[in-house]
């Protein structure tokens, strides 16, 4: 088991390097570039600009002034956009802010959603499954920019319960719209897929055998279906989990939360390639850590798998 | 040497008031009215602040931040007037080329250290330095700054530029070319004063708000990127006697909807409009619902190049397709937020600027559009041999609809048949400035008011002229308004030329178009720059 999760880190060292490498090619290849500007700077604004920011080497030296000041400095650059905060200051403000939200939506999507799906496909063809079942399917028609405007709309507006947006320090108040918002197709997809999952379990030999034997049903659930239902799940919720950890840009445009998706996209749009580069870096990492941890789940899930 | 002197009545303002700091849940000492207990002011901002140091900033929302934080030569009133800031006033030699600043004994740092000439020096030379590599850099070259273009371009010592502190509160400039609105150019950000000491000390991180030291109404308390900043109420500075509002918070709300919905919830003070929304909340609102006149010009420019398509060369086709934008429909039904018709380049609002009686103004639409068919006939388009060409935007709803207002307006009334595309704004602004289009979306926002700051892009040098539009004549009346004492002529006649040769269709005028909480007293909607100082702002009881 050791020398499978080193051996996996291992390949993750080269993985990663050539994310950033397409990223960074792909990135000076898009046309337009930092400081290209509805008013274009005089050539000598430009050389000083180009010259600070080391934009005037060629292309091969400046990926690798990149990634030796990160081995060596872990120091991903400056921003271009903000100028006096550099790419570690952006993702230590926003990472900690998607982290918090992306992992409290986990939660709820994965809890409610699985224990939704349980219970629709225990109580097969009743109404309890036609109502979570359409639960589900509205919950997943819903996506984030759609309930986002919705809830604002609902509990500020009209209920006044809650503050709009922002984050302040993430007090209890500011979190339920982002997480309500954010949760909520997963949830829908997460207990379709149990429910489907859970009708294959329960209608397979070994739980008929289990039934046969006397178990009480609660023990067949419990002990015998769970796991395996899960196997299914676990394959969607690990890519859901870095989805979510690395903030929506969704969340961040209408509760104004700070996170780290809209640093994400507006770093694209405004051409801010050490930002750009520096939380796709953090993607790909999360990736690959979250990726193995799923493969690990999978083998505690199901003992037929050994590394 | 003889002098022009014009000297402010600097103390006429801060004599009307008597010592005494809290106004909050009293009156205002002019107007009489009563003041709320809590004077806190809270605003929209559409994206996070791109930096707070005044010669780095670039952005709008920066910059309205930077002028709350700092305080420059001069300010301007509710009006756009200049009225004194740091410098009490100041004197310009003969011919404009050297203007010398008086500053005010009793202005602070809000370490109370006293803001002297040599700060606004360190400052200015350091706005031109390669070192910091400021985008601004352009703004000094913009004034005219003796040696400006060889400081920057790393020729000259920073020594070199062309500013000088005579004695503590002496502050001299010399230009290199007669600028008769230089006084106006000081109240951009860019000219503030910068605490030498603190940012040698901090070096980048200067600006953040446990380290800054500045000189305006106010002091950075608060950054939370992408979320928030506060600043308040700088207990140093020399009019502090005079503020009313005690803390001004920006809020970060990227989405225009969402901020309507919070604004209405009363979590703000202001927030712009969404596109579209005006008549119904001015319906709804009247008394927070406003529109003002900003300094903005929307317009389409052709491509007149080389690579620029053979049947713009001919200016009975511009003409036509100018004549024919029913600008009203544009500003009435699509916009609908208060925006004026354009029929010149710099907006009728520009100071000291007046539009060339435009033929094309006083006509009905209907008289217009039969010009605009006889025009492209002359041309050799019509029915059987119709118009093609592309039209090209940034990618934005707005935009879009304009767009494909326009290319309907042309296709009935000319049978002109226009292929839209648009591009994402980066991409964009490399293929326009490449001359890679036909016909492109522009837009322009005066950095002064003053019609130059508009009229500078039709110069045949200019690198914002993107349709490479060249007159010899318009060079030339470009040229010598740099000098003149009396420029509106000039820029009128500029204008004519435009009218006759249309390289651009101007479309409309921008409006500041708000919903503003009835209670906020003093909003400067007259200042078509929407250079708002919080410090003159209050807050009325309810």
């Amino acid at each position: 088991m050791l020398s499978y999760i080193i051996r996996r880190l291992l390949v993750a060292i080269p993985t990663i390097l050539l994310l950033i490498i397409a990223c960074f090619f792909l990135m000076h290849f898009a046309p337009g570039g930092p400081f290209t500007s509805e008013r274009p700077p005089p050539p000598a604004v430009l050389a000083n600009l180009e010259a600070r920011y080391g934009l005037d080497q060629p292309l091969w030296k400046q990926l690798w002034d990149y990634v030796t000041n990160i081995v060596l400095h872990f120091d991903f650059g400056p921003s271009f956009k903000f100028k006096d905060r550099d790419v570690n200051d952006i993702i230590a403000q926003g990472f900690p802010i998607s982290l918090t939200y992306g992992f409290l939506s986990f939660l709820a999507a994965s809890s409610v959603g699985i224990v939704l799906g349980c219970v629709a496909a225990i109580r097969h063809n009743t109404w309890i499954d036609y109502f979570t079942v359409s639960l589900g399917i509205a919950a997943q028609a819903l996506p984030n920019f759609i309930m986002g405007p919705i809830l604002i709309l609902t509990f500020t507006l009209w209920l006044g319960l809650l503050p709009g947006g922002g984050w302040n320090g993430g007090q209890w108040q500011y979190l339920v719209m982002p997480v309500i918002a954010l949760s909520t197709s997963y949830m829908g997809s997460i207990s379709r897929i149990t429910r489907s999952s859970m009708l294959e379990v329960l209608n397979s030999n070994f739980i008929r055998t289990a039934r046969a034997k006397g178990l009480p049903a609660r023990t067949i659930i419990w002990r015998h279906a769970l796991k395996p239902t899960m196997m299914p799940v676990m394959s969607y919720l690990g890519p859901v989990f870095v989805y979510v950890l690395t903030g929506s840009v969704f969340v961040d445009i209408y509760f104004s939360t700070g996170g780290l998706g809209q640093a994400f996209v507006g770093s694209a749009l405004s051409r801010d390639y050490s930002v750009l580069l520096g939380v796709t870096i953090l993607y790909g990492v999360l990736t690959v850590v979250v990726n193995l941890l799923t493969d690990l789940a999978y083998a505690w899930l199901d003992p037929k798998i050994r590394y | 040497m003889q002098k022009k002197t014009r000297l402010f009545v600097a103390g006429l303002l801060s004599s009307t008031f008597i010592t005494g700091t809290a106004f909050a849940g009293g009156t205002h000492p002019t107007t009489g009215e009563p003041l709320a207990d809590d004077q806190t002011f809270i605003y929209r901002v559409l994206d996070e602040h791109t930096s707070v140091d005044p010669q780095v900033v670039e952005d709008v929302s920066g910059s309205e931040i930077v002028r709350d934080l700092f305080e420059g030569l001069m300010n301007q009133d509710a009006d756009g007037n200049l009225v004194p800031g740091v410098a009490t006033g100041y004197t310009a030699n003969e011919d404009n080329t050297v203007y010398t600043f008086t500053l005010r004994d009793n202005a602070k740092w809000s370490n109370g250290d006293p803001v002297t000439a040599s700060d606004f020096v360190f400052a200015w030379q350091r706005a031109a330095s390669p070192e910091l590599a400021s985008a601004y850099q352009w703004y000094i070259e913009l004034m005219s700054i003796e040696n400006a273009s060889a400081v920057i371009a790393g020729d000259k010592p920073l020594d070199a530029l062309g500013v000088k502190a005579l004695d503590d509160l002496t502050f001299e400039v010399t230009l290199s070319a007669p600028l008769p609105y230089f006084p106006q150019m000081t109240t951009h950000s860019t000219t503030f004063p910068a605490p030498q000491k603190v940012v040698e000390m901090h070096g980048d991180a200067w600006i953040k708000p446990e380290n800054i030291v500045s000189n305006g109404a106010y002091v950075l308390t608060e950054h939370l990127p992408q979320e928030r900043s506060t600043r308040e109420r700088n207990t140093m500075y020399w009019d502090n006697d005079a503020t009313i509002i005690d803390k001004v918070v920006a809020l970060v709300i990227n989405d225009e909807n969402v901020a309507l919905t919070r604004y209405m919830a009363g979590e703000l003070d202001r927030t712009e409009m969404p596109a579209g929304q005006f008549p119904r909340m001015s319906k709804e609102h009247p008394e927070e619902a406003i529109s003002f006149p900003r300094l903005c010009s929307y317009y389409y420019t052709f491509n007149l190049s080389d690579s620029g398509p053979e049947e713009f060369k001919d200016v009975r086709v511009r003409k036509a397709l100018a004549l024919t934008v029913d600008r009203k429909i544009i500003t009435e039904n699509v916009m609908a937020g208060g925006q004026t018709e354009a029929f010149s380049f710099a907006p009728v609002a520009t100071a000291g600027f007046e539009p060339p009686e435009a033929k094309m103004a006083s006509m009905s639409q209907a008289e217009r559009d039969a010009m605009a068919v006889e025009l492209l006939a002359e041309a050799g388009f019509g029915k059987d041999n119709p118009l093609k060409f592309n039209m090209m935007y940034n990618t934005s709803e707005g935009h879009k609809k304009i767009a494909v207002a326009m290319s309907q307006m042309w296709k009935q009334k000319l049978g002109v048949e226009v292929e839209l595309s648009n591009q994402e704004w980066k991409v964009f602004l490399e293929t326009r400035g490449n001359q890679d289009f036909e016909l492109a979306r522009g837009a322009w926002c005066g950095d002064y008011n003053e019609a130059s700051t508009f009229l500078d892009l039709m110069d045949s040098e200019s690198g914002y002229n993107d349709g490479k539009f060249e007159s010899a004549r318009v060079d030339e009346l470009l040229a010598s308004a740099k000098t003149s004492g009396d420029t509106t002529p000039l820029y009128t006649e500029v204008e004519q030329i435009i009218a006759n040769e249309v390289p651009i269709i101007p479309i409309y005028h921008y409006a500041g178009v708000y919903m503003m909480d009835s209670d906020v007293g003093n909003w400067p909607v007259n200042n078509v720059q929407q250079n708002w100082y919080s410090k003159d702002l209050y807050k009325i009881a309810e």
